[in-house]
């Protein structure tokens, strides 16, 4: 009760802040925008072999759609929560962690109102993306877009909470910035985005099956492809989920903990 | 006692090696009163006083905040503290009046008294012009009044303030000195870090010195003076002779204790008014004549001077 109440007033604050300067977001909506029109199309074509590897004797525009906007949803999801960290170390500097941690409030609230501000924010510039594709030729079902949802808002969940955590152990926006660009770049390769990973090399693709967000992306293509069936759903759901309830663990701690 | 500690402790480790910020801290601060620490920016103020306000775990040593333990029981610990840090508390886009809502809230005051207290507050403080404004706009010493406001709008017990007046000008620290008056007189503790002299001796009712992670001398500030009984003589000297002069009368009778200041000797006697005549004797014979004299009671630098060998404007 305590800790929904703390996590209800810190998301309540977190968001008037992205309200009231909105930029991070537009920049959030606008960056998937541009892969979808920009960069859709190209792929169009480049995408039939693998289509039709898979078992789809002739793609059409919706094939192509259902395999590449969930693709985009889960490089959005990776990208727009992996550098969070950054806004909280600002905090740090302003004295607002500190304000807050001399107060009785829980400190996993103090995780959960942030991150729950940042999953809220996902999925409202994932549906914007999703809603756009229509016109595009997407089809899909909307359970099944909604189970996609809740894979994406794991994974927000899950890189916001790793993102804090860092922020706080290094405390520096300089040794934040590469630290996050050295990791973020190999996970969004190896999760067959942009291209599937059928293309990959055997070593490649084995690598490939470690890396969880390619879990993700396989079970949210599943998804959009009307098939939740698929054993890549439940799979990434329980991978993703594990993860999550380790990350939150480690973050919160660090709210507890964070010294200096 | 309001906060009784015994051998607080704590050390960081650095890429230079261990750094033994707090080395074992003694102190009672009593009911209602200002108790100011003392000390060079280094000393371990600032660690005990986060140790204190639960921000930071000891490595050692005890402590009993208005009656609660701080190591077993942190979280009650924080009810009844308010802590106000020296850097700011404030998020730039957001008014002190819905800072002062918020923070009271998150000690589980429903929204309507939260926003009862936090007009209570904005009147307290004086922060009516800007309240609705955003907290970018402020100057610093507004900044300052609504972390004060933040930091003590549910009524704590105690209130932990870290240099509260660094970088105000005169007029805005003697508004704050008025600030930090008043909660007492409320009847909270006020337990604060300065190194500023001035600041110590004027407003704090007791004192810590702290250098070192210890603390060195402890008292009023009158007691503090007291400790290094007898005057302090200062003779301004040309630089060619104040060596000189220096070897000379330190071996004299009268005095305790000589150092070199800024522009001369500082000699601490016994007994000014009678000692003059003599120094002036002396140094006459060998012909040194000094530009200036001056005698003083011991301020508070001659008493971090003597326990410590330095001078706390110096350092």
């Amino acid at each position: 009760m305590k800790l929904a109440r703390d996590t209800w007033l810190l998301f309540q604050r977190q968001f008037m802040l992205v309200l009231r300067n909105p930029v991070w977001l537009i920049v959030g909506i606008i960056q998937p925008l541009y892969y979808l029109f920009l960069f859709g199309p190209l792929l169009k074509p480049a995408l039939r072999p693998a289509l039709q590897a898979q078992g789809t004797p002739d793609p059409s525009s919706g094939d192509v759609y259902r395999f590449f906007v969930p693709g985009v949803l889960v490089q959005l999801a990776i990208f727009g929560t992996f550098f969070v960290g950054f806004a909280l170390i600002s905090e740090l500097r302003a004295g607002v962690i500190e304000r807050t941690r001399v107060t009785p409030v829980s400190r996993l609230a103090m995780l959960l109102g942030r991150s729950l501000r940042d999953v809220v924010t996902l999925l409202f510039q994932c549906a914007l993306i999703t809603v756009l594709a229509i016109p595009l030729g997407l089809t899909a079902n909307l359970g099944n877009v909604l189970l996609a949802f809740a894979l994406l808002g794991l994974i927000a969940l899950m890189l916001s909470s790793l993102s804090y955590a860092t922020a706080l152990k290094l405390r520096s926006e300089d040794a934040l910035a590469p630290l996050l660009n050295t990791v973020g770049i190999p996970i969004l390769l190896l999760s067959g985005i942009l291209l599937p990973l059928q293309y990959a090399k055997g070593w490649l693709q084995h690598v490939a099956q470690f890396n969880p967000f390619s879990w993700a992306t396989d079970g949210a293509r599943a998804l959009f492809a009307g098939d939740p069936s698929n054993p890549n759903v439940w799979k990434a759901l329980v991978i993703l989920g594990g993860l999550t309830v380790l990350s939150i663990y480690w973050a919160a701690r660090s709210f507890a903990k964070s010294v200096r | 006692m309001m906060i009784e500690t015994t051998g607080l402790r704590k050390s960081f480790k650095t890429r230079a090696g261990t750094v033994e910020a707090v080395r074992g801290v003694d102190l009672g601060v009593d009911k209602g009163e200002i108790f100011g620490f003392l000390g060079p920016n280094g000393a371990g103020k600032t660690t005990t006083l986060r140790m204190l306000a639960t921000l930071i775990e000891p490595d050692g040593g005890n402590a009993t905040i208005a009656g609660v333990n701080l190591r077993t029981r942190p979280g009650d610990v924080r009810r009844r503290i308010g802590y106000v840090a020296q850097g700011g508390s404030t998020w730039d886009e957001v008014t002190a009046r819905e800072e002062l809502v918020l923070q009271s809230r998150l000690y589980g005051v429903a929204k309507p008294e939260a926003q009862r207290q936090a007009a209570r507050a904005i009147e307290a403080f004086q922060l009516s012009d800007f309240a609705d404004r955003k907290c970018k706009t402020y100057s610093g010493g507004q900044r300052r009044r609504v972390d004060m406001a933040l930091g003590i709008i549910h009524q704590p017990q105690v209130v932990f303030l870290d240099e509260p007046t660094t970088g105000l000008d005169p007029q805005s620290r003697a508004h704050m000195w008025g600030e930090v008056r008043r909660l007492r007189d409320e009847g909270m503790t006020v337990f604060l870090t300065t190194h500023y002299l001035e600041e110590a001796d004027a407003l704090c009712d007791r004192i810590s010195i702290m250098d070192g992670g210890l603390i060195v001398a402890e008292g009023t500030a009158e007691e503090l003076k007291q400790e290094i009984s007898g005057d302090v003589v200062t003779l301004g000297l040309t630089a060619d002779v104040a060596d000189k002069a220096r070897t000379l009368l330190d071996v004299e009778s009268y005095t305790r204790r000589s150092e070199m200041a800024e522009h001369g000797v500082r000699l601490f006697v016994d007994a000014g008014a009678t000692s003059i005549p003599h120094m002036l004797r002396s140094l006459d014979g060998v012909g040194i004549e000094p530009t200036s004299i001056e005698l003083h009671r011991p301020s508070l630098d001659d008493v971090f001077l003597a326990k410590t060998g330095r001078s706390l404007r110096e350092s």
